[in-house]
């Protein structure tokens, strides 16, 4: 199943250093397409910083830069050739707390279109109903589409996102911090439901802190430990018979 | 001996009530005073005509207009300088020692008596640019008076954006521009509308630096380089000079009712705004 699918994302002796911190050792791993990538392990792992290293979203703070390489599609995001601007539109990213922007439903869907240059209307409200329909939220608020985003529940704001994140029509790889941790059982099953669908399309990664998420949507898993990545493999190898002790560790429960 | 926590806490209800009662006592005491002496002396010939024999007789119509034009004139120079300055110091920028000694740099001027601002424009505008007391020299002087106000409450808004909203932004692909034009900057706008009314309340009360610049002809202006007289200018030539302090007192009320409404409306403005956004 690895061999099966191309790499999507190829990551080479990938360090991250936050000031004088090293909090990426050299990360190696290729990442194939059209699969959910988990990613556990305790606070401190480096698993955010991982992600935000595969958007460049690390860039915006001060003192803190990567070495090594990072492949898309076999180009270098940290190329200075690199247009950063369209990387991002190309790898969208939930975070792990919803962060509704202060303005409508409608217009917190369209703005990565609207900064894309879409202009026509009729295009733009295909792209809402598409993109909340697919974050399973559509039903709740399409009577409501110009109601301030912000006004929504935590759960509904978090599919918020993640619709406002599949409006993008460059996406081919979707990141996801911990995009539950805040939310309830319901909403936490309906964005799980959407991520199963979801990776016909497109290469998700999920960086998740909790293993019993990891082991229902993620296709392979990779244990992150002090910025080291412990093990990867296919998620039920990883559940159950992993290579290294600490990764049993961490999977039963005895630490982390 | 403890005091017992009640008797602190009516203490507490008491000095800080009667504070609060002083201060509003002392405000209304004020308002209720210059609109007592000067309110009989507002009518609509006061307000329409222009002044004859210096201001003994007549009404404030070109300085009505003067008090409109220079605050206006102020604002529009200071207003994009000002929040142009905010945003390069906030979001491109990071925190060094050139931006911690360029916001000390703005508190101090903040801190400078208007009366140097007139000098300074009187020197730098009236006389070494040769362009004379007029309408222009007063609000280029005016716009460097209210720039350290505007650029501190615009930064003040725009820090107080959440990060994560940028982030958010820059996330689904936008660059730093676009993040500042469509997050940053309408969500800062509440606290610059502040710091626009604090500079426009500080120029239409502005005397020092105005007589320097503007000048206090009593004609009407025609043009940006004709010599204005604010209602302030006049308020202070009338009862300075001991000209007529029935209109000194009808002009001091127009000028209060008139900073009354300036603050009236853009708080009007900026609820609207601000119901419109949250809906």
């Amino acid at each position: 199943m690895i061999q099966a699918s191309p790499a999507k994302i190829t990551i080479r002796a990938l360090r991250v250093f936050h000031g004088q911190e090293e909090s990426l050792r050299g990360i190696s791993l290729d990442i194939p397409a059209n699969q959910v990538l988990g990613i556990i392990g305790p606070s401190g792992a480096g698993k955010t910083t991982f992600l935000r290293a595969l958007n460049r979203l690390n860039d915006l703070v001060p003192d803190m830069h990567a070495e090594g390489q990072i492949l898309l599609d076999g180009k270098d995001i940290y190329h200075p050739a690199c247009d950063v601007v369209a990387l991002r539109k190309r790898v969208g990213m939930l975070f792990a707390l919803p962060v509704a922007l202060p303005m409508s439903i409608y217009e917190n869907v369209v703005y990565g279109p609207r900064l894309s240059g879409v202009r026509k209307k009729t295009h733009l409200d295909e792209v809402v109903e598409r993109s909340l329909k697919a974050a399973f939220l559509w039903d709740e608020v399409k009577d409501r589409l110009r109601m301030s985003g912000l006004r929504l529940s935590g759960g509904q704001q978090q599919r918020l996102c993640l619709a406002r994140v599949l409006a993008m029509e460059e996406l081919e790889v979707i990141l996801l911090d911990e995009p539950c941790s805040g939310l309830d059982p319901i909403s936490t099953s309906k964005i799980e439901d959407a991520l199963t669908i979801l990776k016909e399309r497109y290469t998700i990664i999920l960086v998740t802190n909790n293993t019993k998420q990891a082991a229902r949507v993620a296709d392979e898993t990779a244990f992150f430990l002090m910025g080291d990545m412990v093990e990867y493999g296919l998620t039920e190898k990883i559940f159950t018979v992993p290579d290294d002790k600490r990764t049993n560790d961490y999977v039963t429960g005895r630490f982390g | 001996m403890r005091i017992s926590p009640k008797i602190t806490q009516a203490l507490a209800v008491l000095l800080l009530g009667s504070a609060t009662f002083f201060t509003v006592m002392v405000l209304v005491f004020v308002i209720v005073f210059v609109l007592g002496k000067g309110l009989p002396g507002v009518t609509w010939e006061f307000l329409s005509t222009n002044p004859r024999d210096m201001g003994r007789a007549g009404g404030i119509l070109p300085t009505l207009v003067g008090t409109i034009l220079l605050p206006l004139l102020a604002i529009a120079i200071a207003l994009p300088l000002g929040v142009g300055t905010s945003v390069y110091l906030t979001e491109y920028t990071r925190e060094t020692r050139m931006t911690r000694a360029l916001r000390f740099g703005t508190d101090c001027l903040a801190g400078i008596p208007s009366i140097i601002f007139g000098l300074f424009g009187f020197i730098f505008f009236v006389v070494g640019l040769n362009m004379g007391w007029c309408l222009l020299s007063g609000g280029l002087t005016l716009a460097i008076m209210i720039l350290p106000t505007i650029i501190r409450t615009s930064e003040e808004a725009i820090r107080a954006v959440p990060n994560s909203w940028r982030e958010v932004s820059f996330s689904l692909g936008a660059t730093r521009w676009e993040t500042v034009l469509k997050v940053v900057l309408p969500n800062a706008l509440p606290g610059i509308v502040t710091g626009v009314m604090l500079g426009i309340g500080r120029s239409i009360g502005e005397t020092a630096a105005v007589i320097f610049t503007a000048g206090s002809a009593l004609r009407m202006p025609i043009s940006a380089f004709d010599s204005v007289r604010t209602m302030s200018v006049h308020f202070y030539i009338l009862a300075r000079e001991g000209i007529s302090t029935e209109k000194a007192y009808a002009t001091a009320a127009v000028l209060i009712i008139s900073v009354l409404m300036v603050n009236l409306i853009a708080y009007g403005m900026m609820h609207r705004f601000i119901a419109r956004r949250a809906r």
